[in-house]
């Protein structure tokens, strides 16, 4: 099984962070919100390993936790 | 407190009469440089030390108050070495390298602009503008060749055929002078751009941001601190930054639909500024409340105007993008426009400023544009976006690179005809096109020296020792490195990817434009020519 990769993939990550602003330019919340759950599905596909949309999964969650606080020093 | 709107004075100059006005006939000048901020003294200097006379003419006759660009990147100062001024700058400015990103009140990234030794310049220092213009003052009124005329104002601006007329009000009334070139220096609200009736094409962000100078003894460290969503401004951003003289430079985010005329009233900034820094007694220098445009010319040349600096184009304020690539601008286009007043180059030359140097306007803008986008989310998705970015960066490496509080000014890298294409692999930082990289060498005393410092003004080759000095063309000058200099710590030898023979030319701004294994005479003198414009 493959583990998450978590380390900047993208040669360029602005660019990437700006493509995903600008697929979302002018979208309404809900077109927005829509938008962002068919982009999951398509990429959660494409990775097509259930131990790393299950890795990714936990991130997400940890990540918007507030209870977890993140450590200072990165 | 101060009274923040009125910029008090912090140099005062005098005007006074030139000869030029009790011409009959408009004077005829090489050079005439409209605004006297740091892009045009900037340019002033060079060319005065390339022996070329100058006019500079400004409307105002003073340096006031109010910081305005306050950081000035590791490229600007090693143009400013050239120029004669990087140790006062150094000196007196605070020198930086390190930044912060937090969110609420938690660290989420951190970088570091410049993480090897080696490099005489430090990334980054803060210095406010009045200071660098008023030692750029200074330095040009040591030069001869540098007429500085304050309070001409320029009224009128016609292309001639191969000149330039400027009309120009003085206390003592109009007088006409002629240039072969002329320089718009004239900053953002161009004058001259005006009167050629050209537009900035490009976008304002709708985003108002207050952006204030307060002096106060603090005990933050001497580094860049961003915060998304502070608990002293929620919901907003905030920058923290240290200037000298205990001058802290705070830009506060105010939202789309701030009033700029309300949001300068003291009554509504102290108390913005009070949740920020607690009870610190603090004094306000300077307040200023922006919206920022990422726009350009679509030509900086046209005829014998050329534009230079934020005349030709503008960024905001994240990444510190203004005041550095004007003075990239003058540097790019002073050598240039030398050769070709001395006949050593045609005129078409210019044309690749507008190349270079609009390359690094499109790279400057599209950082601008895209720092400013994350850090003022235009709809609540793309909020959540960013947020989302913030909260996973302190947990996933790839998001911490996705965290854009400002992508701070490096130099650029021209792709353009006048460099000639490598034709064998090299590693290194080194990059055809780009600045060359410092590296400290030992002169034949054995005394330590920085490679930029030891550059002139004009072409040169790095030769790396191999047998005898090879016989360079005439008008370049050849360094050899392992017999004029020796690399101290291997520096050199790793940032050039330098092996015994290998043979570098730099252009007079110190971009790297040929290079080669063995040094081959023919291919240094085709080098030269390519870059001076000579060769289709």
């Amino acid at each position: 099984m493959t583990a998450l990769r978590t380390e900047s993939a993208f040669a360029d990550p602005d660019a990437a962070y700006e493509m995903l602003v600008t697929a979302h330019r002018g979208a309404s919340e809900a077109e927005s919100a829509a938008l962002n759950a068919r982009l999951v599905l398509i990429l959660s596909n494409h990775i097509g390993d259930i131990g790393v949309l299950q890795e990714a999964i936990r991130l997400a969650q940890t990540a918007g936790s507030r209870r977890a606080a993140p450590q200072d020093a990165v | 407190m101060n009274e923040p709107n009125a910029r008090k004075t912090v140099f005062q100059f005098g005007y006074r009469r030139s000869a030029d006005q009790d011409s009959r006939s408009p004077v005829r000048r090489p050079i005439v440089i409209v605004g006297a901020g740091p892009v045009g003294l900037t340019a002033a200097i060079d060319f005065a030390q390339r022996g070329i006379p100058t006019v500079i003419l400004d409307d105002a006759d003073r340096i006031g108050e109010g910081s305005r660009a306050i950081c000035f990147s590791k490229r600007s100062l090693e143009i400013m070495g050239r120029l004669g001024l990087g140790d006062r700058l150094v000196e007196k400015g605070v020198t930086w390298k390190l930044g912060k990103v937090f969110l609420r009140e938690h660290q989420v990234y951190s970088f570091d602009l410049l993480p090897e030794a080696g490099h005489r310049m430090p990334a980054f220092i803060n210095l406010q503008q009045y200071y660098l213009e008023g030692y750029l003052v200074e330095r040009a009124a040591e030069l001869p060749a540098i007429d500085l005329r304050w309070r001409n104002r320029v009224t009128g601006v016609e292309q001639q055929d191969g000149f330039v007329r400027l009309t120009i009000e003085t206390p003592e009334g109009e007088y006409q002078l002629d240039a072969d070139w002329c320089l718009a220096c004239d900053g953002a609200r161009s004058a001259v751009r005006d009167f050629l009736g050209l537009k900035f094409v490009g976008h304002m962000f709708e985003e108002c941001f207050l952006i204030a100078d307060v002096k106060m003894s603090a005990e933050y460290p001497t580094e860049r601190w961003f915060w998304f969503d502070p608990p002293f401004h929620s919901g907003q951003s905030a920058l923290l930054h240290r200037q000298p003289d205990n001058v802290w430079r705070i830009d506060l985010q105010l939202g789309p639909d701030a009033d700029p005329e309300e949001e300068k009233k003291p009554e509504r900034v102290l108390p913005r500024l009070r949740r920020m820094l607690g009870e610190r007694q603090f004094d306000l220098e300077w307040i200023s409340v922006y919206r920022f445009n990422c726009a350009r010319l679509a030509k900086f040349v046209h005829g014998r105007v050329v534009f230079v600096g934020d005349s030709a184009h503008q960024v905001s304020v994240f990444g510190a993008r203004g005041a550095n690539s004007g003075i990239q601008d003058a540097e790019n286009l002073v050598w240039k426009l030398a050769l070709v007043l001395k006949g050593q180059a045609p005129e078409s030359l210019i044309e690749t400023y507008e190349l270079e140097r609009g390359q690094a306007a499109d790279e400057n803008i599209g950082h601008s544009t895209r720092s400013t986008d994350f850090i003022a989310p235009r709809t609540k998705s793309e909020h959540l976006l960013r947020n989302a970015v913030l909260e996973l960066a302190p947990h996933a490496a790839f998001a911490r690179r996705m965290v854009n509080s400002g992508r701070l000014s490096m130099a650029s890298r021209y792709d353009t005809p006048l460099s000639s294409p490598d034709r064998e692999v090299f590693a290194g930082s080194a990059q055809l096109g780009l600045p060359v990289p410092d590296a400290p060498l030992l002169d034949r005393d054995g005394k330590q020296r920085f490679l930029l410092e030891t550059l002139s003004d004009g072409f040169e080759l790095l030769y790396v020792k191999n047998g005898a000095r090879p016989n360079v063309p005439d008008g370049i000058r050849l360094k050899v490195i392992g017999e004029d200099f020796s690399d101290m710590d291997g520096a050199f030898t790793e940032r050039f990817d330098a092996t015994p023979g290998a043979a570098y030319l730099l252009r007079p701004d110190h971009h790297l434009c040929a290079r080669m294994r063995a040094y081959d005479g023919e291919r240094v003198r085709e080098a030269l020519a390519r870059a001076k414009g000579l060769l289709k």
